[in-house]
């Protein structure tokens, strides 16, 4: 595998940037705050700190859950299976977290459509959940692998090997560290200039909220090694 | 790469070892001590069994010690626990006191390792109140509640909480187990361990001797529920569905197997009703198996076409994790960390009475290819989500987190 191992800044060349592999591990944390009926719900959503919004939307990934995802969010989820009420569920579900520009602008979304609701039924002002929502936050520990990738080509045989979380990292949670808002893969191959835009496309299109981190790893894989044995 | 990591990774992938090596790294020199009321039976011990050697495996000095107490504290563990759980159990005073009079003997046996350790992890309330008695404490104390709380009886709580308190966090199997308390709230499902000898790949010779042994007839359907004899896993409620299947399945059999831990002192009574509900049955079989018999409860779960676990009242569950682990489809009480494993139509089916059981042991002797499919996407589930080295990298997370204070992101160098 051509990669390089702790290397030293003589190993590095110039101009051609290195992909830094890092890995994190997510543990949740409960906030004992829970909402039984909308109303309640929304009043937990006005005051939620951003890494609980952060893990209903994407750090839940990390945690066990059934593969067949339905819904790409908790909230979305919680409207359909214990409110009982599928058109608030479609309408959270649509929110896209990558698509507003930080975590008060997705609250604000949440908030919307769930006061629209409110004013629409009279039966979501008082009915109760078949099961609470249970409000969680999370921590996230990242840390470096020492393991920097200077060639794409080489990275298309690294990632079958990367764990579940490091994909994590470096495709769901770069969304929203990064400022262009995308994964660290497009963005690293940007750094090549117009060398790789074809690959960037199809990286585009892989949607990471339907399946699990393990068949995402596979997609992303497939992506690359398709893209290299074309050049080939 | 030592035995038992590579061991692991034969199982999960190399990618989940290397993982746990890295998160290791920031622990390096850290000594860990894990204290429960049991060496032996219990979904605690089997899990610190393997837990404690692998951390070790990682570099990191982990040991583990059981406290003791006599019948009397038992007596009053055994009603925390149901009390904990929801019974309106009221606790005599004297044996209040008595549970806190252990502690403290117990604390002074252990007081050195204790108060040197850089992490202490109780497990469940018997020895909770250690903390009390280590004034001189260097490290981390973190309670690692394995039960649900989530509706305790209150009187039983608050003489609990007085001792969780103290603690620098807690962890609960579920969100909604937890109580509020003034300190992080960690959630940590459990986990099996695939190399166990409860979970490993068995030969079919030694399956079948088990099956000849119980007098298992291997032409007709066969459910399983292995459990405590414990109300909270309403063995009766699964005869009754039992009975209700049988009506369509006349051939049916039933194995209730129940294992014992050193500190459950109320199964005889709940072993008496069971035994009262299946009569003269000669198609349920009521086994009574010591505690070391984890290769038996291996090979009568692989020799079950469907495994219930009909729990009313259920910390995790990992009776469930076991079946799901051996391909087989679950029927579960809709209760605690079963609702988070049994995915209707996927895993198997969450029942709320014996009728729903009955209903669901109808539609899958109806529908026998969703025995297989089910039992492929459960193991698989566990593989991906259920499996010790999870839980240990949650640990591991949860100690650098402690470490490092409150931040919602940690980045280490």
């Amino acid at each position: 595998m051509n990669m390089s191992k702790n290397p030293t800044e003589t190993d590095e060349v110039p101009n051609i940037p290195q992909f830094f592999l890092k890995d994190c591990a997510l543990i949740a944390i409960a906030t004992s705050r829970r909402a039984t009926t909308l109303k309640e719900f929304r009043d937990q959503i006005t005051g939620l700190s951003q890494d609980s919004l952060y893990y209903h939307f994407w750090g839940n990934l990390l945690l066990p859950r059934f593969a067949e995802r339905e819904y790409n969010n908790d909230f979305a989820s919680w409207a359909r299976h214990s409110l009982h009420d599928a058109k608030l569920a479609e309408q959270l579900a649509v929110i896209d977290p990558i698509a507003v520009n930080d975590l008060e602008e997705l609250r604000h979304r949440l908030l919307e459509y769930i006061d629209d609701r409110l004013e629409e039924s009279e039966y979501l002002q008082w009915a109760h959940a078949s099961q609470p929502f249970e409000f969680i936050c999370s921590q996230i520990v990242v840390f470096d692998t020492h393991i920097r990738v200077d060639k794409p080509d080489n990275m298309a045989s690294y990632i079958p090997g990367m764990s579940i979380s490091s994909l994590f990292y470096h495709f769901i949670d770069a969304r929203r560290r990064t400022d262009d808002k995308i994964d660290d893969f497009r963005h690293w191959l940007s750094g090549f200039g117009e060398t790789y835009c074809l690959l960037i496309k199809r990286l585009s299109t892989i949607d990471p909220y339907f399946c699990t981190l393990a068949e995402l790893r596979q997609q992303v894989g497939a992506v690359f090694h398709q893209y290299f044995a074309e050049e080939i | 790469m030592t035995t038992m990591l590579e061991a692991y990774a034969s199982v999960t992938g190399e990618d989940v070892i290397r993982h746990l090596q890295q998160l290791a790294q920031p622990l390096q020199g850290k000594s860990i001590v894990h204290v429960n009321s049991t060496r032996v039976g219990g979904g605690v011990a089997e899990i610190l069994e393997k837990l404690v050697p692998l951390t070790r495996e990682l570099g990191i000095d982990a040991r583990w010690e059981v406290i003791t107490g006599d019948t009397e504290f038992y007596q009053c563990t055994k009603s925390m626990r149901n009390a904990i759980q929801g019974n309106r159990v009221t606790i005599a005073d004297a044996l209040l006191k008595h549970f806190e009079e252990v502690n403290e003997q117990n604390a002074r046996q252990l007081q050195s390792i204790l108060e040197q350790a850089d992490f202490v992890f109780v497990h469940d309330p018997q020895p909770a109140a250690l903390l009390k008695f280590c004034g001189n404490r260097k490290g981390k104390w973190v309670w690692r509640c394995h039960i649900d709380a989530g509706r305790p009886h209150r009187v039983t709580w608050h003489f609990i909480e007085q001792f969780v308190r103290g603690y620098d966090a807690s962890i609960f199997s579920l969100p909604q187990f937890a109580q509020l308390l003034p300190h992080p709230e960690y959630v940590i499902s459990p986990s099996i361990d695939p190399l166990s000898d409860k979970n490993i790949e068995l030969d079919q010779s030694e399956i079948e001797a088990v099956r000849t042994r119980f007098d298992l007839n291997p032409e007709v359907p066969l459910i399983v529920q292995i459990s405590r004899f414990d109300r909270f896993k309403d063995p009766v409620g699964v005869i009754e569905a039992y009975k209700l299947a049988r009506q369509y399945i006349p051939s049916l059999q039933l194995v209730l197997a129940g294992g014992g831990a050193t500190d459950d002192l109320e199964g005889e009574a709940v072993l008496g009703d069971v035994r009262v509900a299946a009569g003269d049955d000669p198609n349920i079989k009521v086994l009574i198996l010591p505690p070391d018999s984890h290769r038996t409860v291996n090979a009568l779960q692989r020799l079950a076409d469907i495994v219930l676990q009909k729990s009313i009242k259920e910390g995790f569950g990992l009776t469930v994790t076991e079946a799901l682990w051996k391909g087989k489809p679950v029927i579960g009480g809709d209760t605690g960390g079963i609702r988070l494993q049994v995915v209707n139509f996927h895993t198997g089916f969450l029942v709320n009475t014996p009728e729903g059981a009955a209903l669901r042991i109808r539609y899958l002797f109806t529908q026998k290819q969703k025995i297989k499919e089910m039992g492929f996407k459960a193991k698989e589930f566990v593989r991906e989500n259920f499996l010790l080295t999870r839980q240990l990298r949650e640990y591991l997370t949860l100690m650098v987190s402690l470490l490092h204070g409150a931040e919602d992101r940690i980045e280490l160098g």
